[in-house]
């Protein structure tokens, strides 16, 4: 029971650091498309300024539960996707000091080299998050002392691709979206246009992906075994349906919060799906880690459940409150009488 | 080189890089906040002005120290997957603590603090930069605790062949991990000190900004005098706990071979680490190393014979480290006093402020020196007594751990060499004028 709370608890905090993360990982992938000019960037840029940092520790959060709680899978993920995961670090790297050093020297070439770094480091991210899961869905060659037996040609195979681009498409969708809401004037209008276009390829990839999924994972008839867990792909397909409607209507930030339900279902779709693996074996069914043969003793599992059951909600209570207070467009304005990146 | 030896100096040469930043974030954030107060109380525009002026500098350090701490996360699934394995029940936990109660704090409040100058009020925003010192010492904490439970493991069981929890409190309220965290947080409290004193210095040395930063001045001089005596203090309990929790350490600080009682220390010493003696041992103070350890100038002092040669760590490093990082601390002190002394009349002091911006490398260096006595003095273990390095890697190939060291030195150089460029550039522009501020300016 603990094991299986723990495994919800793992999924979910993926899931909501997809859902965070994904806009800006988004929005700093479509930088060059949609920022035009220095000023648009700039305001582009600056509309996820105070959420950035705060997303991003939620996969701080999310490595650490997998850790804490799985071990055994944290040591055999880990390991086994070791270059994918290098790639992710040095990406994540480059794109956090991209934020702080991009106008800290007057220079445009400057602006250029750290506004580079943003692009690169939104976009791998996105792409190896989704490659890397769609693996786990399928499973991985490793035997059953944790050792994988593969390269990172194994992983870029063409389910684990399309799950590369499916993250890709979604959350440059749902960073779309966020500037929708937060921008305005011309950046707007380009952002709508963007919204609607990468709309039709997510639902043109989700479909493609979902379907792919019947064929090279056993995620569907995991769930048909407990049907009820049904709901979650029909929740992230609501979702998704809901964001184009909402855009349309003119309701930019629900139309956000729609895309953020898609994010966090289809999530939470796949994860319920490899329950009870984490990392699924695909030479031997039993060197699979589980929730079961590769969980921390119970007293950790209690000890933890207690300490997240009283933090977490703190912290969403702060990061909420930070979404809201600085929820106000960003303009020209804003960014020049400052602070601004 | 094989997989364990990259591994290691990866593990190395991440961990010395992390920690180049860490410390000027640990307590520069204190020092800001303290600065902001002093502005909310006063409404003196200097302390704001300062504020501003070393909040830019703390963002620029922060950065880097913020995305080098993943590294190390990811790095213990990566490269030392027997290792998670073996301690995850235990070690996993406190890293998801971390995470949970103070790194999420301390990135949130940040960017409120950052964007939020014209948003919130002067009072609510000083409270920003406060939780967010808050939440770097604590996060130090939390990782100083998984840190030293591979020093000194205690509340626990091995069972199914791994570490599991027995007792968390026990695991949490250590005596080897308090001390190791004050220590610590002191040493970085200095760095911070002597880092706003050089700046401080240097600036009242040309004559710029100066009724500022004399203020900045006589803040970090109290600061860094009450850090020394701090850390100087717990610093000699840091030692006295290693005589029963890390022998082997001990011994190899002090290069002492044989087991014995009466043990003098030594102020001229060089050991001979293949013949397992010392090379040359003059001067020594009769009695102190035992009454160091013990209070008591009989007591017997472990050497490094109470244990097979493999069990060693290597003496050298470990002896160096610690007398370098014992004589500059004094040093340090000593400069602090003079700082504290010379407070008030500090512009008329041409010789302390030509010196003080040159040391502001020197508690950097002590910094390391500590990290190198800790991390070297525990070798040959990964976990001390329990489980050794070697057992502790992943089984990866060799060439992607070449790989992925070969990118971590050229990044992390190029990084460095541009986070110090913009200190140094912003460090010495002073305070930019009020009007400019917007602009490309954060």
């Amino acid at each position: 029971m603990l094991e299986t709370v723990w495994f919800a608890i793992w999924g979910v905090a993926w899931a909501v650091y997809f859902m965070l993360d994904g806009f800006d990982l988004g929005l700093g992938t479509l930088l060059p498309f949609l920022g035009r000019s220095d000023d648009e960037r700039r305001i582009l840029v600056n509309t996820m300024g105070p959420f950035w940092d705060g997303n991003e520790v939620w996969l701080i959060t999310a490595g650490g539960v997998t850790f804490a709680a799985f071990p055994a899978a944290y040591a055999t993920m880990f390991s086994a996707l070791y270059t994918p995961l290098m790639l992710l670090l040095f990406a994540l790297i480059l794109r956090g000091v991209a934020f702080e050093f991009r106008s800290k020297v007057n220079s445009a070439a400057w602006r250029k080299v750290w506004d580079t770094c943003l692009v690169v480091g939104s976009f791998l991210p996105a792409l190896l998050l989704g490659v890397a899961f769609a693996n786990l869905f399928a499973g991985i060659p490793v035997d059953r002392e944790g050792t994988f037996h593969g390269t990172l040609l194994t992983l870029l195979n063409p389910y684990g691709l399309v799950g590369g681009v499916f993250f890709l498409l979604a959350f440059a969708h749902h960073g779309a979206l966020w500037l929708l809401a937060k921008s305005e004037g011309k950046l707007r209008i380009r952002a709508a246009h963007a919204a609607a276009g990468l709309w039709i390829a997510t639902l043109l990839i989700t479909v493609l992906f979902l379907g792919y999924t019947w064929f090279a994972t056993r995620l569907w008839q995991n769930l048909l075994q407990r049907p009820i867990f049904l709901i979650l792909p029909l929740l992230a397909a609501g979702g998704l349906v809901a964001s184009r409607i909402l855009l349309f209507k003119g309701r930019f930030w629900q139309a956000w919060g729609a895309s953020c339900l898609f994010i966090l279902t289809a999530t939470l779709f796949g994860v319920a799906g490899m329950f009870p693996n984490i990392v699924a074996s695909s030479l031997d069914p039993v060197a699979s880690v589980t929730a079961f043969n590769g969980a921390s003793s119970p007293l950790t599992l209690k000890i933890m459940l207690g300490v997240v059951l009283t933090f977490l909600p703190v912290v969403i209570a702060y990061q909420s409150w930070v979404y809201v207070r600085f929820r106000e467009q960003v303009t020209s304005h804003t960014v020049k009488d400052g602070p601004a990146y | 080189m094989d997989t364990l030896t990259l591994s290691r100096l990866q593990f190395a040469a991440t961990t010395y890089f992390h920690f180049l930043f860490v410390p000027l974030t640990l307590g520069l954030s204190l020092l800001v906040a303290i600065l902001e107060l002093l502005y909310v109380r006063t409404r003196d525009e200097d302390y704001r002005i300062a504020t501003k002026f070393f909040g830019k500098l703390f963002l620029i350090n922060f950065a880097v120290g913020v995305v080098t701490g993943i590294t190390l996360e990811f790095q213990f699934g990566t490269n030392w997957s027997s290792y998670a394995k073996f301690v995850g029940d235990i070690f996993g936990s406190l890293l998801a603590v971390e995470a949970t109660v103070a790194f999420f704090l301390e990135s949130t409040f940040i960017a409120v603090w950052f964007f939020g100058w014209k948003k919130l009020s002067p009072a609510f925003h000083c409270v920003a930069i406060w939780i967010v010192a808050f939440a770097s010492n604590l996060s130090a904490f939390w990782i100083i605790v998984a840190n030293a439970w591979m020093q000194h493991p205690v509340g626990y069981v091995i069972r199914g062949g791994r570490a599991e929890l027995s007792d968390f409190v026990a695991v949490v309220t250590q005596k080897f991990a308090l001390l190791e965290f004050v220590h610590t947080v002191g040493g970085a409290w200095i760095l911070a000190g002597f880092f706003m004193l050089g700046i401080s210095a240097w600036h009242l040395a040309r004559k710029q900004h100066v009724a500022m930063f004399k203020k900045s001045f006589r803040v970090a001089a109290i600061w860094t005098l009450l850090a020394c005596i701090f850390e100087m203090f717990q610093g000699h309990l840091n030692a006295e706990v290693l005589a029963t929790s890390q022998p082997t350490k001990l011994a190899a600080m002090e290069s002492l071979w044989k087991t014995s009682g009466d043990v003098p220390m030594h102020l001229l010493l060089w050991p001979d680490e293949k013949n397992g003696r010392n090379l040359v041992e003059g001067l020594p103070i009769p009695g102190m190393m035992s009454f160091l350890a013990h209070y008591n100038p009989h007591g017997t002092v472990k050497g490094l014979d109470s244990v097979p040669k493999e069990d060693r760590p290597p003496v050298l490093p470990v002896f160096l480290s610690f007398r370098a990082m014992v004589g500059l601390g004094i040093l340090l002190f000593w400069v602090a006093l003079w700082a504290f002394w010379k407070r008030k009349t500090i512009e008329a002091q041409p010789l302390l402020l030509k010196i003080l911006p040159w040391l502001i490398p020197i508690p950097y260096l002590v910094n390391q020196l500590g990290w190198t006595l800790a991390e070297v003095g525990r070798q040959p273990w990964i976990v001390y007594g329990i489980m050794r390095t070697e057992q502790g890697v992943s089984k990866i190939a060799v060439s992607q751990v070449a790989t992925s060291l070969g990118a971590f030195v050229l990044v992390y150089t190029l990084l460095g060499a541009v986070d110090f460029y913009l200190l140094w550039t912003y460090a010495r522009k002073g305070p930019l004028p009020e009007t400019a501020e917007g602009g490309h300016h954060a």
